[in-house]
């Protein structure tokens, strides 16, 4: 994606207080003189920010300068960051970011359904899509490590596991309801333990 | 006899106890760690090395070996301890649990491990998508500091080290130990050329070792309970205990901490539940994470789950993740999305892998299909021998190994789908 090819790209942008706090977390883990190592980190407070303030978490260009301007780097050299690394939303995104992992191990499971599931409730058209009613941005994610758990489904930050396509629906609708069901598995699993009863730590 | 659960390392693997400070001493975890770090780095690397624990992030090299190659003596430069948490070859999900139910095993074992090196300081890398996880982790890091367990005179040893947890941003590549470095210094993560390896020339061109989470996690028991116990379970050069991540066709997918050179079908059986329809309803299982090549079901009925024996099966322990595929599956699509995947996550360095990857993943479309000729699939296998070994690093490598094992135990079955879509099409031409 070509950061500079926004037609909504912002006027300006400036950190706000809470963003300024974890900046201030941030920087001192890295040696001095090294302070290009919180580029990533800092793009992350931009996304976050941007979600906090305007309902949809990505990374505009103007910002991106910022962060330049703050850690004495070229801005180019966040720009590559930006557009190098897949968790950075370079153009607006709806209010919920489903990324649904769609590699074997999910796909052994059923992502497929999943992802019929992800378009008929949270209507967009496919992978990249987002819904008309600007809720739901739909991404096609690679492996999410949460195999054992598989299919998997990442909204924002929170993995919701264990899915089939009617749990999808039900995950959605909760969302469309204002509800943020609780992260995890879907049918009640102790995480990544076999389901009924683990089958190992059984004696302790 | 199984593993029973006082052997077991990671005893809060699911997550049934509470992960902070106080559940994890009742466990064991903190237990003594200054009189460890006081033996020393050349008793803690003798110790490391007599336990014949082998890396857990996949390559399998002796860990005590690579704590050694960091200098004895300082040139000025500060060294560094970088944990790789990066886990993303799919299939994997173990160090998760570790970040997530146990995150005081790893942070006492960087205290250990970083004194073994000489290293002032940590950095965890953690991959972006475990944003959850990541905040676990950090606040196991702030209660360590708060208890005086990190920073100076950590945990009372003499000893000073820093510890600091890093957000990659969602590539594979950075599982790369030198594109990881690259990322953590705030670049695109590109893997560097070796020589100078990272042990010379690593973080911040200081001398640094990455290890996987799951390789430092284990660290403090075994300096507590002795290399010997250690080396106990599993063949000689296998040593230990280890994480499985069982899942794909299995009536029960789990993870599960078991001894290493178990039988693949004990552990499918005993801890997942078995292969939905049964042990004959199996086709095969890639035995290691996605990079591993598959072993059909002949191999698969006795073959041990560790480094050696996979090896001699031209596959691999790699990272554990024994994904398991009933007949069911449409084996030549599960690796054509192993395909799409490396495709994916080419860092886009090497012409070989910027271009094989897409190439390979072209043609294993078509294979899905059977939109190809045979002799096709001699040249895919040929492709894949030129881009195996030309590259900066292994991802490449990982990236054609599969469909090279695709074709030497499922060849006649690309055959045949060659054959039927050729059938088709005659059919189609014949009507119109």
């Amino acid at each position: 994606m070509n950061p500079t090819h926004d037609s909504v790209e912002p006027a300006d942008f400036a950190f706000d207080d809470a963003s300024e706090v974890e900046i201030a977390k941030i920087v001192p883990r890295y040696p001095a003189g090294k302070q290009a190592s919180a580029v990533i980190p800092l793009l992350y407070v931009v996304q976050k920010q941007m979600g906090r303030l305007t309902g949809s978490a990505w990374v505009p260009k103007v910002a991106m300068d910022v962060i330049a301007a703050r850690l004495g780097m070229a801005p180019i050299r966040v720009y590559e960051v930006a557009s190098f690394y897949y968790m950075f939303n370079l153009r607006k995104i709806g209010r919920f970011h489903l990324q649904l992992c769609g590699t074997t191990p999910c796909m052994l499971r059923g992502s497929d359904d999943v992802m019929r599931a992800c378009k008929d409730a949270a209507g967009v058209k496919g992978p990249g899509d987002t819904s008309a009613d600007g809720l739901f941005t739909l991404t096609e994610v690679e492996c999410l490590g949460a195999c054992v758990n598989a299919p998997v489904l990442q909204v924002d930050d929170d993995y919701y596991e264990d899915l089939d396509y009617d749990r999808t629906v039900a995950l959605i609708e909760a969302l469309k309801r204002g509800e943020r069901p609780t992260p995890g598995s879907t049918i009640g699993r102790q995480t990544s333990a076999a389901e009924g009863g683990a089958t190992s730590l059984t004696e302790l | 006899m199984p593993l029973s659960d006082k052997d077991r390392i990671f005893t809060n693997l699911y997550g049934a106890q509470p992960w902070n400070l106080a559940a994890a001493r009742a466990r064991g975890d903190w237990d003594g760690t200054a009189a460890i770090v006081q033996r020393g780095r050349d008793a803690i690397v003798e110790e490391m090395k007599n336990s014949g624990l082998r890396g857990r992030g996949g390559a399998g090299f002796p860990t005590g070996m690579k704590w050694s190659f960091m200098p004895k003596a300082t040139d000025g430069r500060p060294c560094y301890l970088v944990v790789n948490a990066d886990e993303s070859e799919p299939g994997t999900c173990k160090d998760r649990d570790i970040i997530r139910h146990d995150p005081h095993k790893l942070i006492e074992g960087c205290l250990i491990a970083g004194s073994a090196m000489g290293a002032s300081a940590g950095y965890i890398y953690i991959r972006g998508e475990y944003a959850n996880e990541a905040k676990v982790l950090q606040a196991a890091i702030d209660e360590a500091y708060d208890a005086g367990l990190l920073g100076k005179n950590a945990a009372g040893s003499g000893y000073d080290f820093e510890l600091y947890l890093h957000r990659g941003a969602g590539a594979y590549i950075c599982g790369e130990e030198t594109a990881l470095i690259e990322s953590l210094e705030g670049k695109k993560g590109m893997p560097r050329l070796k020589p100078p390896f990272p042990a010379a020339v690593g973080l911040y061109g200081c001398p640094s070792t990455v290890n996987n989470v799951e390789t430092i996690a284990v660290v403090p028991t075994i300096l507590r309970r002795g290399a010997a116990w250690f080396a106990s379970f599993g063949r000689p050069k296998n040593s230990g205990t280890k994480i499985f991540c069982i899942q794909g066709h299995v009536n029960k997918p789990c993870n599960v901490e078991a001894e290493m050179s178990i039988p693949l079908r004990e552990l499918i059986e005993r801890y997942a539940g078995g292969v939905r329809g049964g042990w004959d309803n199996l086709m095969c299982v890639i035995p290691g994470g996605s990079s591993t090549p598959l072993l059909p079901k002949h191999i698969c009925d006795d073959v041990l789950m560790d480094f050696d024996a996979l090896r001699e099966h031209k596959s691999g322990l790699g990272t554990a993740g024994v994904i398991v595929m009933d007949k069911s599956t449409d084996i030549i699509k599960a690796i054509q999305r192993l395909s799409a995947f490396y495709k994916h996550e080419s860092c886009g360095q090497c012409t070989p892998c910027r271009e094989g990857m897409g190439w390979v993943n072209r043609m294993m479309l078509r294979m899905v299909e059977g939109r190809a000729e045979v002799d096709e699939i001699d040249l895919l296998e040929q492709v894949t021998r030129q881009i195996e070994g030309h590259t900066i690093c292994a991802l490449a490598d990982g990236g054609v190994w599969p469909v090279q094992g695709l074709i030497r135990h499922y060849r006649p079955l690309m055959e045949e789908r060659i054959a039927q879509y050729k059938a088709r099409s005659t059919t189609r031409m014949a009507a119109e």
